[in-house]
């Protein structure tokens, strides 16, 4: 090493070092001292002060505030409304969840051997990633407008009545699903692309020539299994995604009709900003960390484990 | 061992074909292939397609009984003009530029020094300040954000741009990134800097932060797309127009227009998702790591 | 066990031409060996062997039947890749078992939940799970079924390799450099281990390596093939000692074969450094050629030696390398030749190359391979007559034509001659 090579020759190679050392102390806490004074502000601080406030009964710009306790977590527990908004965020996880990495991984599948046309479809089906969701969202709003929008329209060229889409209770999550699942195809599919050319080619042939005829085969010997790391990682991200839906919400549906499409951001935000009950908002965003922790550690607990040879 | 010579033969499941069948075969698999990706490619364009087409359409044919898919009578200039007007949609967008350029430039300024003291210099609290990182990674910004709102309440710092920034000036992801990268960097470049007489400083910028260009460029991918689509947050401290963002636009105008203007309506949209769709597809690759670039997390 | 034919193969990938005519017959039972520069064309010619390439054009039969249209599980032939290709996320059982599980399992019986209802399925298992042991056992690995190949040493895995080609019983075993991997010490020891199972299995073995020490030492027979065309087939020995093209004669051998610039004498002969040596040259006078001699057919004398029958260059010593049991000489000549020779010496050289009058060259004529312009060999070396009388040369009646290129001892039996008595084509 050069420090060394510097201690041979100079006279005091130990003041050197620990010049040396000093500087680097210096440097590190330095460099290392923004971010740190911002992870303060914006995280630490701000979780110390929710952690309060859930336990206060404190409304924006109220005078007097009462220590509360347990009660809204108890409030929280009990209160149909709250229930209903988590009930919803399940709901549509549960169908975004099969739906996004189902599809992305079917699309990546096919996609894998193209070559000519891969370029095209990997662009086509990358765009919404990048759209402006909130754009795009009064633009499904029209689409699926039961008087001018296309989907009706074919529905009713078909034969079919209208339906609904995002004014009937019962259709509402499902729609605002399948918009989740649009928004969200294309990056499954780049996940895993990525994913499917991790695997080495060679190990194909050699289950070609095992033995593996058909396509169904090759996928359920080498691909599936090969794609464990890769797989379980989509589903989790996909969950958290999923979980934290809002922006189609607050633009298209606003939590209606009566309420059933809206979700727990959503409720959290009504709350917040829009009541200003802040000191319940404080639990229920406390909740909604609890949930979004728990899918994170599992992500990071799978991944430590890997699924991987 | 085999006690009969062996010739090839088909064996039980496998059948032999003769050139004609495989190219049938062939032939039926990609019909089927391509048929499902163009179905599904059709799902995807469709509101793009209906975006761009009814932002030329005039309102006579958007309320139209009958459906044509191509307008007759093209009514760009007064859609787009009426979209521009009514709501200051250029000034979203410039709003956008500022907004994500502000947030991008103070995340590198801020996590690229960090992220190589984590990596490279020892330091106390090295240790606690990653655990840190790691757990910021887990906190969505919808949870500080009601603190974060009535702080700035507090101090009057609502409806400013520095609002809109500041909870996302420390990016822990950017640290965990550019930590990584950092790590796998030679550590004899380093010494041999410091030898010749360069400040932490100047390695920082001058030396290393050059080589992690890829990491970098694919980063502020991931921050610009992240930041110009990001509703949540300008929604909580922005109520005037004048300072919306993109997505925050959007919503004002469609609030503005509820049920009416559908022309102008998606050519508004049109103009505000243009920017980083043109974007991607000028710079596909960048844009495609950097995205994905969350999944390596 | 199965005989191989290739017939008029070519394969081009997009217009590239990367093989052209090939016309290769492995014998039963036999070892032949692809040898030949990294590009040739040998790992694709085995891949097309193997079916998972098709060939632009010609035919691939085995046992006399022609295999083209038939997919690789269905050619009966086994294949060892480079990377061995191990399943990773099975264990060592279920890797050597696969080819059996595909073919005698149907698909029912090989899904994930739905194949515990078959009680078919349990049987059949019984018997793959002791003919995998059987074969392991073979191998010596059978104390490694559970593990998975990410627990195995690179010697370990490439015999479950070996495992998971054997239990198929094939009619071949096609090999794409499966010693590249390993590092050099368990590459020696493996080559004999695989030159000792074909011995034992006795099936046809098609083996590809760049390395041409592995080709010399565990075929029967070697191709060397260079871009895309087989340069020359035959058993080992012919390939070194009658090398048909100056490719040939570079690859084989370690160290490299010497090669000098002669041409084409107005009377016929080859001529080097202006001097003649009684070879004949079928070519136009003035003509280039390449003289290739071995380092082992050069004999070293002090300068101004000359040794009846034989050429001399002069020299002096650039450089000697210590092999241990000989030498390696590097010696530059000295007008009017030019150039550097290498040429190895057993035991002490020191008397001899520290004479300041320079060092002598010797070698018999008949010992040389000469080379046309375009690389083929000349194949009429004859000695004049005033040399050593080439028909009262025992080594000269083995090999016909072709004198052997050393020098015999006085008294003592050649070694490489040893081998058979009459020139095979």
């Amino acid at each position: 090493m050069m420090a060394s090579a510097v201690a041979i020759a100079a006279p005091v190679p130990v003041v050197r070092r620990d010049r040396q050392r000093l500087i680097e102390k210096l440097a590190g806490c330095g460099f290392a001292f923004p971010a740190f004074l911002l992870l303060l502000l914006t995280n630490l601080v701000p979780l110390a002060v929710l952690l309060y406030l859930s336990f206060t009964n404190y409304e924006l710009g109220a005078l007097d505030t009462r220590f509360l306790g347990l009660d809204n977590f108890r409030k929280a527990v009990t209160d149909p409304v709250l229930r209903r908004s988590l009930a919803n965020t399940f709901v549509y996880v549960a169908i975004v969840l099969p739906g996004a990495v189902g599809l992305g991984l079917l699309i990546a599948v096919l996609l894998h051997r193209r070559k000519r046309t891969r370029t095209f479809y990997e662009v086509v089906y990358f765009l919404p990633v990048t759209s402006t969701l909130i754009a795009m969202a009064t633009v499904w709003q029209f689409i699926l407008h039961p008087n001018l929008g296309p989907v009706n329209g074919m529905l009713r060229a078909m034969g079919f009545g209208e339906i609904a889409f995002l004014s009937e209770p019962a259709y509402v999550l499902p729609t605002l699903a399948a918009i989740g699942i649009w928004q969200l195809v294309g990056f499954n599919m780049v996940l895993f692309l990525a994913g499917l050319s991790a695997i080495p080619r060679d190990l194909y042939e050699a289950a070609e020539i095992d033995g593996c005829r058909s396509g169904i085969d090759r996928f359920l010997t080498i691909t599936w299994p090969l794609l464990g790391p890769t797989t379980m990682f989509v589903i989790i991200t996909t969950s958290i995604t999923a979980f934290k839906v809002f922006d189609t919400v607050a633009v298209m549906t606003r939590g209606g009709p009566m309420g059933s499409s809206e979700v727990l951001l959503y409720a959290i935000y009504l709350e917040g900003y829009q009541y200003f009950h802040m000191g319940y908002a404080a639990a229920l965003t406390l909740i909604f960390l609890a949930f979004v922790l728990l899918f994170s550690i599992l992500q990071t607990f799978v991944l430590e484990r890997r699924v991987h040879y | 061992m085999d006690t009969h010579l062996p010739s090839p033969h088909p064996s039980p499941g496998g059948r032999g074909r003769s050139p004609v069948g495989t190219l049938a075969r062939r032939a039926a698999t990609l019909f089927v292939v391509h048929g499902i990706l163009i179905a599904g490619a059709v799902f995807i364009l469709l509101p793009f397609v209906w975006m761009l087409i009814t932002s030329i359409k005039s309102p006579a044919e958007i309320f139209a009984v009958d459906f044509s898919l191509w307008p007759k009578h093209f009514n760009a200039v007064e859609n787009y003009g009426f979209a521009l007007q009514k709501v200051p949609l250029l000034r979203f967008a410039a709003n956008g530029v500022i907004v994500c350029a502000g947030i991008l430039l103070i995340q590198l300024l801020v996590a690229i020094p960090c992220a190589y003291a984590l990596a490279k210099l020892r330091f106390p609290g090295r240790t606690a300040l990653f655990a840190l990182v790691l757990m910021g990674l887990c906190i969505p910004i919808q949870v500080p954000a009601l603190p974060l709102y009535m702080g700035l309440a507090q101090v009057g710092l609502l409806n400013t741009y520095f609002a809109i920034m500041m909870p996302f000036f420390l990016s822990v992801f950017a640290i965990f990134l550019f930590r990584q990268f950092f790590k796998s960097y030679p550590d004899e470049i380093i010494h041999a800097a410091r030898l010749d007489g360069m400040s932490e400083f100047e390695i920082v910028w001058l030396i290393v932060v050059p080589s992690a260009w890829p990491a970098i460029a694919a980063f502020s991918v991931f921050s610009i797309v992240a930041h110009w689509n990001d509703l949540y947050w300008p929604l909580i401290v922005i109520s005037d127009t004048h300072l919306a963002t993109p997505p925050l636009g959007m919503m004002f105008f469609a609030d503005a227009e509820t049920g009416s203007n559908y022309g102008a309506l998606t050519a508004a949209a049109t103009v505000l998702t243009a920017p980083l769709v043109v974007a991607f597809l000028i710079a596909r690759r960048r844009f495609i790591e950097g995205i994905t670039m969350t999944g390596i997390k | 066990m199965a005989r191989v034919e290739l017939k008029s193969i070519s394969k081009s990938f997009g217009g590239v031409p990367v093989l052209s005519g090939i016309e290769l017959d492995v014998a039963d039972g036999e070892f032949l060996t692809l040898v030949g520069a990294s590009g040739c064309g040998k790992s694709t010619l085995i891949r097309i062997i193997a079916g998972l390439e098709p060939q632009s054009s010609g035919s691939v039969l085995i046992n006399g039947a022609p295999v083209d249209h038939l997919r690789p599980h269905e050619r009966q032939v086994a294949m060892v890749f480079q990377s061995y290709a191990l399943y990773p996320h099975m264990r060592v059982f279920a890797n050597i078992g696969l080819p059996l599980m595909m073919s005698r399992l149907n698909l029912f019986e090989r899904l994930p939940i739905i194949r515990m209802l078959s009680a078919r399925r349990r049987r059949v298992m019984a018997e793959i799970e002791s003919e995998v042991r059987a074969v392991t056992k073979q191998l010596q690995i059978d104390a490694l079924l559970e593990r998975r190949p990410s627990q195995l040493s690179g010697g370990q895995r490439q015999r479950v390799a070996l495992g998971r080609a054997m239990v198929r019983h094939p009619a071949a075993f096609l090999m794409d450099e499966p010693l590249s991997n390993l590092d050099a010490k368990l590459r020696v020891h493996m080559r004999t281990e695989l030159a000792e199972l074909h011995d034992r299995l006795g099936t046809t073995f098609i083996y590809v390596t760049h390395d041409q020490v592995e080709a010399m030492t565990m075929s029967d027979r070697v191709a060397m093939m260079d871009n895309g065309t087989i340069l020359q087939i035959g058993r080992p020995g012919d390939l070194y000692m009658r090398p048909a093209n100056l490719k040939v004669a570079q690859f084989i051998g370690t160290p490299a074969i010497n090669l000098l610039p002669a041409k084409v004498s107005s009377a016929g002969s080859v001529e080097l450094f202006g001097a003649e040596l009684p070879i004949r040259a079928r070519r136009p006078a003035g003509s280039a050629m390449t003289l290739g001699i071995r380092p082992e057919a050069i004999t070293l004398a002090p300068l101004g030696t000359s040794r009846p029958g034989m050429h001399l260059l002069p020299g002096r010593l650039r450089r000697s390398e210590n092999l241990g049991p000989e030498h390696m000489l590097h010696i530059d000549l000295t007008s009017p030749a030019s150039g550097t020779i290498i040429c190895s010496v057993a035991g002490d050289h020191e008397p001899l190359t520290s004479d300041s009058r320079g060092l002598a060259l010797l070698f018999m004529p008949s010992a040389c391979h000469v080379f046309d312009v375009e690389g083929h060999r000349i194949d009429d070396v004859e000695a004049a007559s005033a040399a050593a009388a080439p028909s009262s040369d025992p080594h000269a009646r083995a090999f016909g034509a072709t004198l052997c290129p050393l020098p015999p001892k006085a008294g003592e039996p050649c070694a490489p001659c040893g081998g058979p008595a009459a020139r095979t084509s």
